[in-house]
């Protein structure tokens, strides 16, 4: 397979999802993302469980990002991580969380299959940095 | 690289499984080593989808298009692929791919497969990594593939022209009819959609439009009939485009190596059995007007999507296109292939910097290294 020239671009999915109207941080996010090198999928706001699903399968990311800020993680998560399990994308997607999560919710997640929450003021390059050392490969 | 995992990969593509049309088109855009062997194998369960491919200028509305569109078929029961090509970044490479955002009428509905892919920079590259994209939603049963695209430059009409019907989407505003002169965009369209048709100064721009597509007097006629069934054909509809009839003779020999040879036989015998009058030998492209938003208008643009279709399966032109979109496959690929062979050459020979110091310092000329390298590679052809 000489004649094949592979060139590894990682692919995220930054998704808004559930009744959370700030997505400041998304688009800092997609945008940071974006000239890292990354090809960043925005999802727009108010979006349900199975649509977050329906992208990560469809659009085969590395990266699945969900940005929440109204509280309601403990609820949403759950529903997008079985959604992945469900469609055989659980196990090679990386899944990461930002926005307000406090601590005591924080083993939960990561126990539902989260690979990682990143705060508030979280410096960009650790989050990028983050992705490029634990994104899975497609091959 | 391993061939049985391939095989196990197309095997569960061809059984619906989502996830496994989604890794195979990521093989296929990142070229994952062992990709050609998964299009191979894809290539023979294809050719049963109609293939639409939309184009326009950013913000004319074609996400939201595409998303009634989809919401049109599915409610007839057929199922929907769509490609959504967005620009990469030339200096990182980096792209956000935004038209998922406007699929908002088929929400968690996994029958409409949504895929967004950017054109990573590599040089002819996207129409052949669309073109198998569209392959494997072909091949994993889909009805109907949309192939959305920034109607940008050369790159993307070269996507748009993949595809069996091409729509171009224009805004009503002032500017747009010398815009789409200028890009050239005028001559690939099979249906024009003005969109916003709700807003001042519609019904120019569809006037402007169909004035254009009156003047532009088929270019195509030469380079895309290149056979004597159309023109027979026409000879029959007698509808009063002799002129055109004729061009299409004139043009028989232009592009012969495309199609040349079987499907005369075929499309003689098709306007021999059906010698209908109402279906014209040459398309006329349709000016339409939509409200994407709103959904006016789609069911007339599904009308004339239809009956281009027809006309392209009922003038024998399917075949002909098809037969075209293959030669261009296969010269695309070999252009592709000996431009690497042609790198490894120069690597093997030091790289191209000693080269370049040579060229610089004029001892010799860009025309005489060309020649050098490529001798041993004509030698070989010409044994």
């Amino acid at each position: 397979m000489s004649a094949d020239s592979e060139q590894r671009t990682i692919r995220c999915l930054i998704a808004k999802v559930g009744l959370d109207g700030h997505d400041r941080g998304a688009h800092v996010i997609s945008r940071a993302f974006r000239d890292a090198g990354f090809e960043v999928i925005y999802s727009g706001l108010h979006r349900a469980p199975d649509e977050i699903i329906q992208a990560t399968v469809q659009e085969d990311v590395n990266v699945l990002g969900i940005s929440i800020l109204s509280g309601a993680h403990n609820t949403l998560v759950p529903k997008v991580m079985a959604g992945l399990e469900e469609y055989g994308a659980l196990d090679d997607t990386l899944v990461i969380v930002g926005g307000i999560i406090p601590e005591e919710d924080r083993p939960g997640l990561l126990e539902e299959g989260v690979d990682a929450i990143f705060g508030p003021g979280t410096p960009m390059q650790e989050t990028i940095d983050f992705v490029k050392e634990n994104a899975p490969e497609r091959t | 690289m391993n061939r049985a995992v391939e095989s196990d990969l197309v095997e569960r593509l061809l059984d619906g499984e989502h996830r496994a049309l989604a890794r195979v088109i990521t093989k296929i855009e990142s070229q994952t080593p062992g990709y050609r062997d998964l299009v191979s194998e894809i290539h023979a369960h294809t050719g049963n989808a109609s293939v639409v491919g939309i184009t326009g200028s950013p913000g004319a509305g074609k996400s939201t298009l595409v998303d009634k569109l989809a919401k049109h078929y599915r409610d007839q029961g057929e199922t929907v692929g769509i490609i959504g090509v967005d620009p990469s970044s030339p200096y990182t490479g980096g792209a956000v791919l935004g038209d998922r955002i406007r699929m908002a009428s088929n929400v968690g509905d996994m029958d409409v497969f949504f895929r967004s892919m950017s054109a990573r920079g590599q040089l002819g590259g996207l129409s052949t990594a669309t073109a198998d994209a569209v392959k494997a939603l072909d091949a994993f049963g889909k009805d109907r593939i949309i192939i959305e695209t920034v109607g940008a430059g050369q790159n993307e009409v070269d996507v748009v022209k993949t595809a069996d019907t091409v729509v171009v989407l224009v805004q009503p505003g002032s500017g747009d009819d010398v815009q789409m002169l200028k890009a050239g965009i005028l001559e690939i369209g099979d249906v024009f959609v003005v969109n916003k048709a709700d807003m001042e100064g519609a019904s120019r721009t569809v006037s402007e439009l169909q004035e254009m597509i009156h003047l532009r007097d088929d270019p195509r006629a030469n380079l895309d009939t290149g056979h004597h069934g159309a023109g027979a054909f026409g000879g029959s509809g007698g509808h009063g485009s002799g002129g055109n009839g004729h061009g299409h003779h004139d043009g028989g020999h232009e592009s012969g190596d495309a199609g040349h040879g079987h499907h005369d036989g075929d499309t003689d015998g098709e306007a021999g059995e059906d010698g209908k009058d109402d279906t014209p030998a040459v398309w006329t492209p349709e000016v339409i007007q939509t409200v994407a938003t709103t959904g006016e208008g789609i069911d007339t643009l599904v009308e004339a999507l239809d009956e281009h279709y027809a006309y392209l399966a009922e003038s024998g032109k399917l075949t002909v296109k098809a037969r075209q979109r293959a030669s261009e496959e296969i010269r695309q690929l070999l252009r592709s292939d000996v431009n690497q062979l042609l790198e490894a050459e120069l690597e093997r020979r030091g790289g191209i910097e000693a080269f370049v110091d040579a060229v610089v310092e004029k001892q010799t000329d860009p025309y005489a290294v060309a020649e050098d390298v490529l001798e041993p590679i004509r030698e070989c052809f010409e044994d």
